[in-house]
């Protein structure tokens, strides 16, 4: 609730100093911990009924905010703002002893949330985690200006670490090259080096179905958002579809491409439901677009000189591709046509990631595990869903290349970079943003892993531990957990909070090529050269 | 002027006899009879370099016709998977060398303790004390004889100092002495220069184990680090057991295989 009257926060030891004042009268209420009188007066919960505090009129709001019996030497002015950059209600006079608690309450009130949600507090993109002042007196932070705290809001749900391989499941004959979740996290698909497209039983860790009908490798899944349909592409140049509840294929092959299929994404659940379209890149340099429906390229995109590293069907609409001829291009889907190039690295352009790739590639379904009944209703899950991941700015692409940097784009608004990341020894591998879009992480050959600021394009962290190059990386959905795998056979589970190790994975006989977190956060599913598929969990 | 070409001459002027192409036709029909009756009459030498020259002969026909129609001849479909597949983004990078994993590391370690090895070489050849040691005679009338040089390579760690010479009962000599080894790598294909970390076991006996004499057969560690092995653990393997496989001594250089 909040009056626009003048509001003064009294400390709960009611000293009847008053702690901070809001420079813009605005009152605020939090009734958990506090209540308070018609007539003025304050009880904190669980205390005795202190005396009348003077300066209000009856009716007035007043929150005040337990902080100990530490006597008050110093306050610092301090400003909320979001990541974006937009500061949020007034100047607050906070004193030295808040804390990540204190601030959650604050901001929960001022944002006038029904639900009380978790923020996470960032002063010049370091986290804050203890008291106030004596984050500011370690990292020798000015107050002479206006503080500037950035929100930013967690994940309401926990995923707790994977710790352990709950299943080595064998089927595959050949190296396992793939792995996905379904979008609803109940089904899990594998491709394989020996020309199979396997799916497994999640709840018995069982092979439930094996699709043979490629002739050669299979290079990548993928599913739709609606998780109605797997597509997979081969080293043979065909894409073929498969019914994924029962195992079976859907039509033929869909041929078209010359060379093996590098990269395949489905077009956005909120741009259509159900899927029907997808793109592919390839080997021979083309991006075609697909229609499930009446199982044709219904568009061809030509303008790679050299093979297709990387496509994306972006939230906005637009096709994006990486190739080996160091530029991205990005593509309009109806007719094909290049609306821009971006040009800027130097070498083979490896990987591509938009910022809101987790909520594309999960379309309607959320933790909550919702089932959706109609088409429609799934849709209007899938744009809510992508509204509130988006926010207000455009949508960030970031790319990864041969060259050892990665950039970070606006594609949908400019051609030029917004920011080129360096910092990686040895060619970028793979690169993914963190389902909030905050953080980027990034896998390289250079035995490590790398975090970076996903608005800014500032390197936060680097991850080490790997003895082998780091060929994938995949994000918990509550962005607190990162797992990567590796050449030298291990899995390994970061910590978003610590910037540390959170776990150490070993198990796979040989190299791990593919690692995918499922989106309800249960479990990790990884295969490799072993040619088994081993489920982790907590 | 040449005298040869009258026959040339005569036929630019008159043209060919008119029964000329006829004689041809019927003369290499006949050949193959002639030659055919050759071939069954032949006997001894003759009929040998005969059979060779022929046998010649037709490889290179056959040869020449399955040239001219490899453009019709059916091929048989490629349809077998290649094996070693490979994720797209691992695609047309240049192959390194692949270390394979230690998956075998308990197995290895129960060997170890049995001190036997599958090994490639499991037979040696045994080798008498007298040629594995030089007598050296000492005192001052060279009389004592309880000295003894060691006539094949040996390894010697780093931090190996020499024994007063009163009480050096084996020398080692220098120019014999091996820090480097050429360890071949049996799946790769491939062979590296490696640091000699130990000899592990001389199948000679243990004394020439613990002086570390490098005959064929021995046993060796080596320092592996460069290759990128892992252990199932993702740790970087270091030291890893090879056996010679050359005469060291007779080479000037240790030749050994990695045993994986």
């Amino acid at each position: 609730m909040v009056h626009t009257l003048l509001l003064k926060v009294w400390q709960s030891t009611w000293t009847r100093k008053v702690l901070w004042r809001c420079r813009k009268a605005t009152a605020i209420v939090n009734e958990e911990s506090n209540r308070q009188r018609s007539d003025g007066r304050i009880r904190a919960r669980g205390e005795k009924e202190t005396g009348i505090l003077k300066g209000h009129a009856p009716g007035v709001f007043v929150m005040a905010i337990p902080t100990g019996s530490r006597p008050q030497s110093k306050n610092v002015i301090a400003r909320l703002a979001d990541v974006e950059g937009k500061s949020l209600g007034p100047q607050l006079d906070l004193p030295h002893d808040v804390g990540p608690p204190e601030l959650e309450v604050l901001l929960n009130s001022l944002l006038q949330n029904e639900d009380k949600l978790p923020y996470t507090f960032y002063i010049d993109d370091r986290e804050l985690v203890g008291e106030l002042g004596a984050h500011l007196l370690e990292h020798n932070v000015s107050v002479e200006t206006i503080l500037k705290i950035v929100y930013q809001p967690q994940a309401v749900f926990r995923i707790r670490p994977v710790t352990r391989c709950s299943a080595t499941i064998s089927g595959h004959s050949e190296a396992v090259l793939s792995v996905s979740f379904s979008p609803d996290s109940t089904q899990l698909a594998s491709g394989s080096g020996d020309t199979t497209v396997r799916l497994w039983d999640i709840s018995t860790q069982t092979p439930l179905h094996t699709c043979p009908g490629h002739t050669n490798w299979v290079l990548c899944i993928s599913w739709s958002p609606d998780g109605a349909l797997l597509v997979s592409g081969g080293m043979d140049g065909d894409l073929r579809l498969w019914n994924p509840k029962l195992g079976i294929a859907v039509g033929g092959p869909l041929k078209g491409h010359k060379k093996w299929i590098t990269s395949i994404a489905w077009e956005p659940a909120h741009i259509q439901v159900p899927c029907r379209r997808f793109v592919s890149g390839s080997k021979d340099g083309d991006v075609r677009i697909w229609d499930t429906a009446v199982r044709k390229c219904m568009v061809t995109m030509t303008g790679h000189t050299l093979a297709v590293t990387c496509v994306k069907w972006c939230g906005e609409g637009l096709i994006i591709s990486s190739s080996r001829d160091c530029s991205i291009n990005v593509w309009e889907p109806s007719q094909g046509k290049l609306v821009r190039q971006l040009k800027g690295h130097g070498h083979w352009v490896n990987t591509l990631a938009i910022s809101s790739e987790f909520v594309l590639r999960t379309g309607p379904f959320d933790h909550t595990k919702k089932k959706y009944k109609s088409a429609d209703e799934m849709k209007e899950a899938a744009l809510q869903r992508y509204e509130t991941a988006k926010g207000s700015v455009p949508e960030r692409m970031v790319s990864g290349s041969d060259d050892f940097t990665m950039f970070l784009w606006e594609p949908t608004a400019s051609k030029q970079s917004k920011a080129r990341m360096t910092g990686h020894q040895q060619l970028v591998n793979h690169v993914y943003f963190s389902p909030d879009g905050r953080w980027i992480a990034s896998a390289s050959f250079d035995k490590s892993v790398r975090l970076w600021d996903g608005y800014s394009g500032k390197f936060v962290a680097t991850f080490r531990g790997h003895v082998g190059p780091v060929y994938q990386i995949s994000w918990s959905a509550d962005c607190r957990l990162l797992v990567s795998a590796s050449k030298d056979s291990t899995l390994k589970v970061w910590d978003m909070r610590t910037r540390k190790l959170k776990e150490d994975l070993p198990g796979h006989a040989d190299e791990v090529f593919a690692v995918d977190w499922s989106p309800d956060g249960e479990k990790v599913a990884s295969g490799g050269k072993d040619r088994v598929l081993k489920l982790w969990m907590h | 002027m040449p005298q040869g070409d009258y026959i040339d001459l005569h036929r630019k002027r008159y043209g060919y006899r008119l029964d000329y192409f006829e004689k041809k036709r019927k003369k290499a029909a006949r050949e193959v009879h002639k030659r055919a009756a050759f071939a069954q009459k032949v006997l001894g030498l003759k009929a040998k370099l005969f059979a060779k020259k022929r046998y010649k002969e037709k490889a290179t026909m056959k040869k020449t016709i399955a040239m001219h129609q490899e453009r019709d001849n059916k091929h048989k479909a490629d349809d077998a998977v290649p094996t070693g597949a490979m994720p797209a983004y691992l695609l047309d990078r240049e192959a390194t060398a692949r270390a394979k994993i230690l998956s075998n590391t308990i197995k290895q370690k129960r060997k170890e303790k049995a001190g036997k090895w599958e090994v490639p070489l499991p037979k040696v050849r045994p080798i008498a004390e007298d040629e594995m040691f030089k007598v050296l005679r000492s005192g001052k009338r060279r009389t004592k004889q309880w000295k003894r040089m060691v006539t094949k390579v040996t390894f010697v760690g780093p931090g190996f100092t020499r024994k007063p010479p009163k009480y050096e009962r084996f020398i080692r000599p220098t120019g014999l002495r091996f820090t480097k080894a050429h360890v071949t790598h049996p799946e790769l294909k491939c062979t590296f220069n490696l640091d000699i970390l130990g000899v592990k076991k001389n199948p000679n006996g243990t004394m020439y184990t613990s002086l570390g004499v490098i005959t064929k057969g021995t046993v060796i560690e080596v320092n592996v680090s460069d290759l990128g092995l892992v252990t199932p653990g993702g740790k970087v393997v270091w030291g890893k057991y090879a056996q010679v496989t050359n005469n060291p001594e007779n080479d000037g250089c240790i030749n050994a295989v990695l045993l994986v």
